[in-house]
């Protein structure tokens, strides 16, 4: 990317009778005019509350009263709490579902489809995909609800093919609750993913394909030597959108289980808004955000380097 | 012959399976809606006497017509000026500024992964000091900042691509700068707003976090805030539950319907891009 005071002088001949000091003050006033209104929404709302944040995590504060220098008190809380180090664990075991079976059965329906989806099956597909991407996580919180519930479709089911043994009131269960909410958000995701990896592999030179079947490839193999590195990118994308919902989730498990049974279903953002709104421990609670912040970063850190740099 | 592999047969298979898993929650949903009131209905199982006035009744009970005019207010406070200032820093960023300037880039950049929750106990504090609690300006003016990075990141985005020269020849022109922005790049840049549109659209209409810390009263609230105090209210009684949540989402849905082929652009570059 060239930029215009730079380029200009070059390109164009006549623009070179001015100083050129002054056309890049010029444009260098524009570009702040330009940016100032967005940097300060940004600023205002986002970056000043971070430090905030940041600050409000050093003290011992309940919102009301005087509040107390703490150090780093609340962070040594946050990482040895063996309650918020469960919650901390429970998200990401929750990107496991989130990440793992909409990215893995993306992937099944790509490589076997491995075409653009013309026509009317396509439209279809695409409309009906991508119908929990345009709903309210909330809304999908409660239809899972039901589906879960004693007397819902998940039981009937299992009743109907003579698993009665195994019905229960799934999001009531201290084994399987965050696991179904785990369904939850992978059902919310698992229309993106596959259409993204979907269209993700009509963009591989088919030749590759038949290359490899004349050299007596097995599917595995075009699998693991083309398809997979052809949809690195797509992959990354898909990896680092759920891992992000994953880790920051709050609508679902605020309609689903509000957190239970016991914590099992706490994630950290229904325990930082617990912290902070309820248990009036401000503190902690924005230790934790920060936290949270922290983690979603370095998880997706590597995500971005490995599925970008060779393209 | 070379894409209809026999593979294509199983992928049909696949993915019928998949829209299947993807419609039963919500014809669970309606099969339950339509079940009689007060009854505690079976997961999927079409009522022999399906009750559509549960709509009626769920329409009341929710107040949807206060709660359509509320998510309008608060899709019309934020999207237009987000969509607007962040139009106008992308194009300075992509077009004015010198590699010196990339740090203002990155701060923006930096709020991409940034959970809500990392800033919402101090937004509680800001909006209360700023006498906005429990009114929809609480949502509208968090909303806009907490969606600049994305949309500064998308315009620029745009604006990288557009060709140099054009900029030069509305300079001869002796358009002054505002004019050519407004004459000459925004109507070039009506897809990429477009799309822009329709995502801060989505996210704004089904927040939850802001309206649940920062508004009390349903009535003040998006659809997704109002959904959940609905739940809390309504919870035990399922067909209404299943009612007045299929109420709440058929605006968004039916929009989607009509605009499908924009959505799913929209969704998809966002996420590649986001």
């Amino acid at each position: 990317m060239t930029d215009i005071t730079t380029s200009l002088p070059d390109a164009q001949p006549e623009r070179v009778r001015l100083p050129p000091s002054r056309g890049s003050r010029k444009t260098r006033m524009a570009a702040w005019l330009f940016v100032a209104p967005a940097f300060i929404a940004y600023a205002a709302f986002v970056l000043a509350p971070l430090c905030m944040s940041i600050y409000y995590s050093l003290l011992r504060w309940d919102g009301i009263g005087e509040a107390q220098f703490y150090g780093l008190s609340n962070y040594v809380t946050v990482l040895t709490d063996s309650d918020l180090l469960q919650i901390i664990g429970n998200a990401f075991q929750l990107v496991l579902y989130f990440t793992l079976i909409p990215v893995l059965l993306g992937l099944a329906v790509a490589a076997a489809i491995r075409s653009h989806m013309a026509g009317r099956f396509g439209t279809i597909t695409r409309t009906v995909l991508f119908l929990p991407q345009v709903i309210p996580l909330v809304a999908a919180g409660i239809a899972w609800s039901w589906m879960f519930a004693s007397t819902g479709l998940v039981n009937q089911t299992l009743k109907a093919i003579g698993l009665s043994s195994w019905a229960r009131g799934w999001l009531g269960d201290f084994v399987w609750a965050l696991p179904a909410v785990g369904i939850i958000g992978a059902w919310v995701l698992l229309g993106l993913c596959t259409m993204l990896l979907v269209t993700g592999i009509t963009k591989i030179d088919p030749s590759l394909y038949e290359a490899a079947r004349l050299d007596g490839a097995r599917p595995w193999h075009e699998f693991r030597y083309i398809t997979l590195p052809g949809l690195r990118q797509e992959i990354g994308v898909c990896i680092t959108v759920t891992v992000i919902a994953a880790l920051a989730s709050f609508d679902i498990v605020y309609i689903s289980t509000q957190g239970g049974p016991g914590i099992t279903t706490t994630v950290p953002g229904l325990e930082i808004y617990r912290l902070a709104f309820a248990h009036r421990q401000v503190g902690l609670a924005s230790a934790l955000a920060i936290v949270l912040m922290v983690l979603v970063l370095i998880s997706i850190a590597p995500v971005q380097w490995f599925t970008r740099d060779k393209k | 012959m070379k894409t209809a592999s026999p593979n294509s047969l199983i992928a049909r298979g696949l993915i019928i399976v998949l829209m299947i898993i993807t419609l039963l929650p919500f014809l669970s949903m309606l099969s339950a809606a339509l079940a009689p009131q007060g009854t505690y209905p079976n997961g999927l199982q079409w009522p022999s006497d399906p009750q559509w006035s549960n709509f009626v009744r769920a329409f009341e009970v929710a107040r949807m017509d206060q709660l359509l005019l509320s998510s309008t207010l608060i899709v019309m406070g934020v999207v237009p000026l987000s969509v607007l200032i962040a139009t106008m820093a992308g194009y300075g960023l992509a077009k004015l500024t010198s590699n010196k300037y990339k740090w203002l880039y990155l701060v923006f950049v930096f709020g991409l992964t940034l959970p809500f929750e990392a800033v919402i106990t101090p937004l509680y504090y800001e909006v209360r000091a700023l006498g906005l609690l429990n009114t929809r300006f609480a949502i509208i003016l968090p909303l806009i900042g907490l969606y600049m990075p994305f949309s500064v990141y998308w315009m620029r985005a745009h604006f990288l691509n557009v060709p140099h020269d054009l900029t030069e020849a509305a300079q001869l022109d002796g358009a002054t700068r505002w004019k050519e922005f407004w004459l000459v790049q925004v109507p070039l840049a009506r897809p990429a707003i477009m799309s822009l549109t329709i995502l801060l659209f989505l996210w704004t209409w089904n927040q939850f976090l802001l309206p649940v810390v920062l508004v009390q009263d349903p009535m003040q609230r998006t659809m997704a805030g109002a959904l959940g105090a609905f739940q809390g209210q309504w919870g035990t009684d399922i067909p209404l539950l299943c009612a007045g949540s299929l109420l709440i989402l058929a605006p968004t849905v039916a929009l989607f319907l009509v605009f499908q082929r924009q959505f799913v652009a929209a969704l998809m570059q966002g996420a590649v891009k986001g």
